[in-house]
């Protein structure tokens, strides 16, 4: 800025500003700003000219009216008449459920086929070869609808399972049922349940806390806590003394007691699925819907993990894995003590792109009728109501809402592991 | 997929609407051929075959109007909508027309901007089941799991008549017919529901036809037709006037087979003003004087369309209920041509 302000030997000429290196950046930058204005008016107001030749105008007020449609999968009570912001926040939390299921599920499966592909055995480094290049070289929605195609035509029907002589059976013990609807599992009860807080009244974003829930959340994490501190105890212990005190059982004992105290309290005990009518019921139902596109994500996405992890470890310099295996630490342990946690520097942040794609991919739900927010605000509402624009403009703000929580999540703990440099 | 296809044609019709509705007939004819937006596969309605020719009800209707305007039924391009994607790609200008099995719906007419030109087909909301479950009444189905084609009229009525009945179900939101017979005969959903004709459409595809039954309930009033953009009323009135040419045709008794001898002039003026021998409605509309004719060349009349495609003797096997003309007890009503 001080070669502005300076007197300018010579008079200022117009070809100054492209020729003379010191005004050249500036003249670029602001021919680019005046560019991007004008490209983003023309946009607003030829978009504003055509939706008004359409007779058509915005307004999110279609938001606050009956949706009219049933959601199969409501995390949510829900019903037709409730509004179509319910029905979007059904379809989001139903996202964020195939997201983090995926995500989590991605990241240990990622891990074990890159830490297996190192293996100096012959056979399994190959097999996890041909798993990564299989699952990242077909398209994520060719994997969907596969699981999905293969689900539905191979597995038996809910009907299949009456009669005296049933043609399916239920597995483990008769408590789980694979249809080809999807798998029904047992579900958790409380006979002497504490019931539900309900919050927000009668607003379209309402929801209940169930206080079973937050009882064992308590007891589990205090339980932990505890567990923490006999932990920090003994390892001062070992720090004075040399003599490290036996404690596994305390810890286990400190983080499972309490829980099972409350599970007991509450009267815990398992619902079976039970076929009744057309399907089964009870149990928790999980559709194939949401077990394809889970199953296909995270497998998917774990492909890349693997190459992500594997890049990581390999990156850790051999002198280290040679330095633990001197220091007389087994294989698995120079793994996870040595090398992974400073494999984690290199991994992290490729793996927050990981993590962004497969919550991205989640849209892809509609292609198996899992009603995400991309079926119900983006699909179902939108048909309805005709409002495109406001509905695709809503949709981009949630995605990206999203995907910039994971990434804000993700940026914090990168920089908790990172090389701390003093 | 559906995604970028949407995107795609919102762009269009933030780019394209400005111009499109300056005039569509004009538009038409400058480029020579009418697009028309019609189903993905509806057999008897809208289906290609293997040489990729577009045949069928609502195809005869695209075909009837280009026919009107151009004198040939094959100045057509067939545009394959889902019911997701058809109202963006005929409010951006996508397609001129379209004809693709669609409810006149209130809000469809007012809210999203289409005109109705009239009714093709007085339609109703039914279930299909198969007969091995031992369901007589679609008030038996509760539990019961509902394979739906999403984006349609269909899942609005279907929660409504649950709700009304005070029974539940698992709705299967499916983005096409064909995904949905798929899977409705994998058995993954024990019911079908969609337009009663459609279900019929769906059943003479089948293997065995006859293991599946449609319920005798009729939940909804589905009068399907074609429409067009709100703001183009002489192109709306060729196509209202394309459709009621056809039904009119039946009416008097003019079918492909007679034409030729009728359009030297009878001693009926309806039939004369109809094929243009009397009087200049064809140019009103901004057509030849035998536009009609011509319409009526490509397919014949309304009851010929109807027994070829969707008839009692294909294997579709509607009969005309509701559809025949008004002088035989149906809703088939054409407003005289003078």
């Amino acid at each position: 800025m001080t070669a502005l302000s300076d007197p300018p030997k010579e008079g200022f000429r117009l070809g100054m500003l492209i020729y003379d290196s010191r005004y050249r950046s500036m003249t670029i930058q602001v021919a680019a700003l005046v560019g991007f204005i004008a490209l983003a008016i023309w946009l607003v107001s030829n978009t504003a000219a055509n939706l008004a030749a359409l007779d058509k105008s915005l307004g999110f007020g279609f938001l606050m009216e009956p949706a009219g449609y049933d959601i199969n999968q409501t995390l949510l009570e829900y019903s037709s008449r409730d509004t179509h912001l319910r029905a979007s926040l059904l379809g989001l939390l139903n996202t964020l459920l195939v997201a983090a299921m995926g995500c989590i599920t991605a990241t240990i499966v990622g891990v074990i086929i890159g830490v297996l592909r190192l293996s100096h055995n012959w056979l399994v480094a190959r097999l996890m070869t041909v798993y990564v290049e299989l699952f990242r070289n077909v398209p994520v929605l060719l994997w969907i609808v596969l699981i999905m195609a293969v689900s539905i035509e191979t597995l038996p029907q809910p009907r299949d399972f009456r009669g005296d002589n049933p043609a399916a059976t239920m597995k483990v013990f008769d408590s789980v049922a694979v249809t080809n609807r999807g798998l029904y599992v047992p579900e958790p009860l409380f006979s002497r349940s504490l019931g539900n807080t309900h919050l927000l009244g009668e607003s379209s974003l309402r929801f209940d806390v169930s206080n079973d829930l937050i009882v064992i959340l308590i007891a589990l994490f205090g339980g932990i806590y505890a567990a923490h501190r006999v932990r920090v105890r003994a390892d001062r212990i070992q720090a004075q003394t040399g003599l490290r005190p036996t404690t596994w059982w305390q810890r286990l004992g400190l983080i499972t007691g309490p829980t099972i105290v409350v599970l007991i309290a509450l009267g815990f005990h398992l619902g079976y699925p039970a076929l009744k009518g057309f399907n089964f019921s009870g149990g928790t139902y999980m559709r194939n819907s949401l077990l394809a596109l889970w199953l296909a994500l995270s497998l998917y996405t774990a492909a890349f993990i693997a190459e992500i992890v594997r890049s990581g470890i390999n990156a850790i310099s051999k002198g280290q894995s040679e330095a633990a295996a001197a220091l007389g630490l087994r294989q698995r342990r120079i793994m996870s003590l040595v090398i992974l946690p400073q494999a984690m520097r290199v991994i992290i942040p490729p793996l927050i792109s990981q993590y962004l794609n497969l919550t991205k991919n989640s849209s892809l739900a509609i292609a198996v009728g899992y009603m995400d927010i991309t079926g119900t605000l983006g699909g179902i509402t939108l048909n309805q109501t005709g409002r495109e624009l406001e509905t695709i403009m809503m949709l981009m703000l949630v995605y990206l809402g999203i995907s910039l929580s994971i990434s804000f999540v993700m940026n914090w703990y990168n920089d908790r592991v990172k090389l701390k440099e003093r | 997929m559906k995604r970028f296809a949407f995107i795609g044609a919102l762009t269009a019709a933030t780019f394209a609407a400005g111009f499109a509705s300056a005039g569509t007939l004009d538009d038409v004819k400058a480029k020579g051929f009418l697009q028309c937006g019609v189903a993905t596969g509806v057999v008897g309605f809208a289906t290609a075959d293997a040489n990729g020719r577009w045949d069928g009800f609502d195809v005869s209707v695209c075909r009837a109007v280009a026919a009107a305007i151009f004198g040939d039924g094959d100045a057509v391009k067939f545009t394959p909508l889902s019911s997701k994607n058809r109202f963006t790609a005929l409010s951006s200008g996508e397609v001129d027309m379209l004809a693709r099995n669609t409810t006149w719906t209130f809000s469809r007419d007012v809210e999203l901007k289409f005109n109705f030109v009239g009714v093709n087909y007085y339609d109703g909301q039914g279930f299909m089941v198969p007969k091995a479950l031992g369901v007589t009444s679609a008030k038996d189905l509760d539990g019961a799991t509902v394979c739906i084609q999403t984006g349609t009229t269909t899942e609005l009525n279907l929660a409504d008549f649950f709700r009304k009945n005070g029974i539940s179900y698992e709705p299967v939101p499916i983005e096409t017919n064909n995904e949905a017979i798929q899977q409705y005969i994998a058995g993954a959903c024990d019911a079908y529901t969609t337009d009663a004709s459609g279900l019929a459409s769906a059943r003479a595809t089948f293997e065995n036809p006859k293991d599946h039954i449609i319920l005798p309930e009729i939940v909804s009033k589905e009068p399907l037709g074609p429409l067009v953009r709100h703001g183009d009323d002489q192109w709306m009135d060729v196509v209202r006037w394309t459709l009621n040419a056809l039904i009119e045709a039946e009416e008097y008794g003019v079918t492909s087979a007679n034409l030729a001898e009728l359009a030297k002039g009878t001693d009926n003026p309806e039939i004369n003003r109809l094929l243009g021998t009397e009087g200049n409605l064809g140019e009103m509309l901004g057509l030849s004087a035998d536009w009609a004719q011509k319409a009526i060349a490509v397919g014949g009349n309304y009851a010929e369309i109807f027994e070829r495609n969707i008839g009692e003797n294909t294997p579709i096997g509607l009969s005309r209920g509701l559809n025949a003309q008004w002088t035989d007890g149906g809703l088939l009503y054409s407003p005289p041509f003078r």
